[in-house]
């Protein structure tokens, strides 16, 4: 079970955009933005104030790459792995970065809910290849050494 | 009008016509994969393609999708689509696991036929496959993304044609599966295991679990027959294999249009082959209290003497006999017989006085006849507007609850009148979430707007009915401030809902329990009509006083005559006219006083005026108010003989029970809630020594000296329209005929040539002019008070029928739901300290029970709900016996109840 706040807050963001079919993404993206991932019973209510079925909430959430289900770290890593970062060596960023925090392709969140690392197909920064995210934050020309330091200073607490 | 050629051949369509549907009309054949008839099309499995040669297209067109165009030369079969489709089965086929042999769909899967047909025997492109593992999350079917085609057929059944929406595709691209719930478990989801998609399904992704127990060339025959459950009437097949029933298939019949719910797929059979089944006379030992096995002649010897002693001794009037509603009207018929003819009483009666005796008597009194008035297929495919009420049809009657739940989506409008927030009130535009109990009061409002708006048809209340004058000084006082007094609901509602329905041209009244089961259920049926009546909507397409009757058969049981007051069709045991026909007819002197109703028979058993009772197929220990007085009556009986399937809790008090018959196992017809009568067929043979039930009563006739030959299903029938003006020109050879269709006869039907009668009241009432009814609000008998705070309703769930007699026999649903459960609103479970889940004591002035409470706020502050299926806490044991003064109906959806925390 959800504490009550989750459902507070997703009344707050159901009102935001009315409660109609349309306003689903909307909805979704509020409540990944408010909790880093949509909590499935979360959608389940949402859909139900709004009038669309589960299957329909749910289909149209996991055809959108952005959303999860699964709650994420509290710095989620989105290694660009497109062909421009491809090419010039995003592959060995991520193997590091999996490596440094014990993580894998299908282990994607470090166990003290820390640490999420994903693959993203383009960043739309291919200028500064291979870049990555961290939250909203842009790291350009990375190394697999300088995504080690970068994990550091963010587990020391240091700012982005 | 368009013309166009397809494969040469010349075809006129309507403008809008597809080329699928064109090449359909002059028997050319497209394959298709996706394709669902009525549905919008999917166009997504590309094997419908066609070359349209004349328009300079290079491209293939999907037949499903293109609408014909004037001088279209279309062409299904040429080289080049050929190629395609095979491309298109050979791209399938590489995402698709070949394990044919092992797949239950072999042998029914249209991928196998079609890749036989084009010659595809492998992919020439293999490699990785989608990932996904087999949900077996359902407890009826099974879905395996290895072999899903994606196809959407599922979705789309269960979207536009269920009603549902239960499914849908996740994920996306090479990923995509069809899926129910973010936990990827298809039970998690509001999936109600109804199986229409899996009927639906091309292939063997989706799959019932019974599948394994048989190949489709092992069936050894199809028996196409009614559903035993509700009283919609669905049609389908019964598969038999080896001389047992192991699936149903769904057919398109005129009330189900190929639909099934759960019950009616998966919980249809099972209890046929049952071993718990009673196979022999049983006789309680009068010393030891035990059943002892015995011959037929010992039980039937036994039955006669002593029914004829208490005749002899007591009279006529100290013996009674029940008719089963879930019987074919053939046995029914018989029964009453046997209880006019031999016991020489009217005391005769079926399970309808304590469902829709209301409806029978309130609608006979106003519009001369107590029946649905129109079709299902009408008032869902043709109405503006339904209004709804008391009846939770997604649950009573599903597939009808399917067909409202598509006349929304068509853009139709719907008032619900119900004291829970049912599933429908969801989709509903108004919802009048009214006290139980009010409907009376709720109805004159719906007037007294009606006649304030001036939206009253004036011409048909001058023309067609009479007592106007009377019910508009009553109503005048039901302002919708009063009335939302009463209800506890919101005057403007009242008021939106009035206009919505009085300006519609076409809105029909459906309405069920929540109208029939109170103290004053029958004026609660006539203010249905006189709301009706006032606005004209009655006698026309979409229009209408419609009950859903209840079991498959209480339609039948009452039109059969088992009731105290009337013959068959009808027709009054105290016109001198009538009884004489009959007198004739039967041979013997008839009873020309009106019977005792059923619910009137058990305080005279407890008086002791009634002394030997013979129940069919009834379970009134399970199923009538107020359990303890019931038992108090059959122990107090003299001699009571039950015929039944099961040892029923109302089988341990019998003195003589003999082995009733399942309708898989007989031939007869059942009526369902349209007056339409439909085929029972039989698909198994009877075990051991049992016996027809038909011959059972017809030995004990005989037995009682009454000489009845033994005659046959049809031959009942017969005789049955010999004396039944409104089934003059029903028999077995008419329903089994071409000319019929499989589509049955809706009564009235008065002669070999009659087509039988869709809408009712057409021009007339059968009464003559209709009888607006003066109404005056009653509050229920038993209110809440101090000691019992809380009202209690009572109803039944979408996963068992009524005793749990039958549905009971299927584990499976059992598993879904089995036991008790108590719904109440979350301010009284905080008052109370009551927790969902929690267990529960509940008690009224008649008895208490334990239960599980379910809180939320389906149902208002001071109101409960219960179902009565589970021996675990069964609401009977509360419920009041209040009678309705006409119908005698009681009074199972108010009593005055109080819970603890057990």
């Amino acid at each position: 079970m959800l504490d009550q706040s989750y459902y507070a807050k997703a009344d707050e963001i159901i009102l935001r955009y009315g409660r109609k079919a349309g306003s689903l993404i909307p909805i979704m993206q509020d409540i990944q933005e408010e909790y880093r991932y949509l909590p499935g019973e979360l959608l389940s209510y949402v859909a139900d104030q709004i009038g669309v079925t589960e299957a329909k909430a749910y289909s149209v959430a996991t055809f959108y790459e952005n959303f999860s289900f699964d709650a994420k770290g509290k710095y989620v890593i989105k290694v660009c792995d497109g062909t421009a970062c491809h090419v010039r060596k995003s592959v060995p960023v991520l193997e590091a970065l999996h490596k440094k925090l014990g993580l894998s392709k299908t282990k994607r969140t470090t166990d003290d809910m820390m640490f999420t690392v994903e693959t993203v197909s383009c960043l739309g920064a291919c200028g500064l290849a291979p870049t990555m995210m961290v939250n909203d934050e842009v790291h350009p020309r990375m190394t697999p050494e300088k995504a080690e330091a970068l994990i550091d200073t963010l587990k020391g607490g240091g700012q982005v | 009008m368009i013309h166009l050629k397809i494969d040469g051949i010349p075809v006129e369509v309507e403008k809008g016509t597809t080329i699928l549907q064109a090449a359909k009309k002059i028997g050319v054949k497209i394959p298709t994969l996706c394709y669902l008839e009525n549905v919008l099309p999917d166009g997504s499995c590309r094997l419908c393609v066609v070359e349209v040669t004349n328009s300079g297209r290079t491209k293939f067109d999907t037949a499903c999708t293109l609408r014909c165009s004037e001088g279209d030369e279309v062409q299904t079969m040429s080289e080049k689509v050929v190629e395609y489709r095979r491309k298109t089965l050979d791209l399938l086929l590489s995402d698709h696991r070949i394990h044919c042999f092992s797949c239950e769909a072999n042998g029914d899967c249209k991928l196998q036929d079609y890749c036989f047909e084009y010659g595809v025997t492998e992919t020439s492109c293999p490699g990785e496959m989608k990932p996904g593992e087999i949900d077996d999350t359902n407890k009826f079917f099974t879905y395996d993304p290895s072999l899903c085609i994606l196809c959407h057929r599922c979705v789309n059944t269960c979207k536009e044609i269920v009603g549902r929406g239960a499914i849908d595709t996740m994920d996306r691209g090479f990923q995509s599966v069809i899926g129910a719930h973010y936990k990827n478990k298809w039970a998690e989801g509001i999936c109600e295991s109804c199986g229409n998609c899996v009927q639906a399904c091309p292939t063997g992704a989706l799959s019932m679990k019974r599948r394994k127990n048989y190949r489709p060339w092992q069936i050894e025959k199809k028996v196409l027959t009614t559903c035993p459950h509700c009283a919609t009437g669905c049609q389908y097949y019964l598969i038999v294999k080896d001389g047992k029933i192991v699936d149903t298939e769904a057919y398109d019949g005129p009330s189900n249009k190929g639909l099934l719910c759960v019950k009616g797929r998966s919980g249809s059979f099972d209890f046929v082959h049952s071993p718990e089944r009673i196979k022999y006379p049983l006789i309680k030992n009068k010393e030891t209290g035990e059943f002892e096995r015995a011959t037929w002649d010992e039980a039937l010897d036994l039955v006669a003497s002593k029914f004829m002693e208490i005749k002899k001794q007591y009279g006529s009037n100290a013996l009674a006999g029940f008719a089963c509603s879930r019987s074919p009207n053939e046995d029914i018929y018989m029964v009453q017989k046997m209880v006019r003819c031999c016991f020489g009483t009217n005391n005769t009666d079926n399970c309808a006085r304590v469902c829709h005796s209301a409806s029978v008597s309130g609608l006979a009194m106003t519009l001369g006849s107590g029946a649905m008035t129109n079709p299902i297929e009408d008032i869902t495919k043709n109405a503006e507007v339904i209004m709804l009420v008391g009846s939770n049809p997604e649950e009573a009657h599903p597939v009808v609850g399917m067909q409202i739940r598509q006349a929304i989506k068509r853009g139709c409008k719907l008032i619900v009148v119900d004291p829970r927030d049912i599933g429908l009130a969801k989709k509903a535009d108004i919802h009048l979430k009214l006290k139980p109990g009010t409907n009376v009061a709720f109805a004159n409002g719906i007037m007294n707007v009606i006649i304030e708006e001036g939206l009253q048809d004036e011409k048909f209340i001058a023309e067609r009915t009479e007592g106007y004058e009377k019910l508009k000084e009553i109503v005048k006082e039901y302002t919708p401030e009063r009335v939302a007094e009463i209800c506890h609901i919101d005057a403007d509602d009242l008021r939106k809902a009035a206009i919505m329905y009085a300006k519609a041209d076409r809105a029909p009244i459906i309405y069920c329990l929540g109208v029939t089961e109170h103290s004053t259920g029958t004026e609660g049926v006539m203010s249905m009509s006189n709301m009706a009546m006032m606005v004209g909507k009655l006698g026309r397409e979409g229009c209408g006083v419609n009950p859903l009757r209840g079991q498959n058969n209480v339609q039948g049981a009452c039109d059969m005559g088992a009731q105290p007051n009337v013959y068959p069709g009808y027709q009054k045991v105290t016109d001198p006219a009538v009884r004489e026909k009959f007198e004739k007819a039967w041979g013997v002197k008839l009873d020309p006083e009106i019977g005792t109703h059923a619910t009137d028979i058990f305080p005279k058993a407890i008086s002791g005026e009634v002394k030997g009772l013979y129940i069919y197929g009834e379970d009134p220990v399970v199923t009538d108010p107020d359990t303890s007085h019931i038992i108090k009556a059959l122990k107090n009986l003299d001699f009571f003989v039950l015929q039944e399937l099961f040892m029923t809790e109302t089988a341990q008090y019998a003195d003589v029970i003999l082995p009733g018959v399942s309708y898989a196992e007989k031939e007869g017809t059942f009526t369902n809630t349209e007056r339409r009568v439909q085929r029972v067929r039989k698909a198994v043979t009877l075990e051991g020594e049992m016996r027809l039930d038909t011959d059972i009563i017809i030995d004990l006739m005989n037995r009682m000296g009454y000489p009845q030959p033994h005659l046959t299903s049809a031959q009942i029938m017969d005789e049955i329209a010999s004396l039944t003006p409104s089934f003059a020109g029903i028999s077995h050879e008419r329903l089994d005929s071409k000319e019929v269709g499989g589509r049955g006869l809706q009564w009235p039907c008065i002669a070999k040539d009659h087509p039988g009668t869709k809408i009712m009241h057409v021009g007339k009432f059968t009464r003559g002019l209709g009888w607006f009814y003066p109404a005056e609000y009653v509050p229920s008998a038993e209110l809440p008070d101090e000691e019992y705070p809380i009202i209690l309703m009572t109803g039944r769930i979408l996963y068992h029928y009524t005793t749990r007699a039958m549905t009971g026999k299927t584990p499976e649903l059992m598993e879904i739901e089995g036991k008790s459960f108590i719904e109440m609103n979350i301010v009284d479970a905080e008052k109370l300290g009551i927790a969902d889940g929690d267990k529960v004591k509940v008690s009224s002035r008649r008895g208490s029970i334990e239960s599980t409470a379910r809180v939320g706020t389906k149902t208002s502050p001071g109101e409960t709900w219960m179902p009565f299926h589970f021996p675990d806490g069964n609401a009977n044991w509360l419920t009041n016996a209040a009678l309705d003064k006409y119908a005698r109906i009681p009074e199972y959806k108010v009593c005055a109840i109080k819970i603890e925390k057990a």
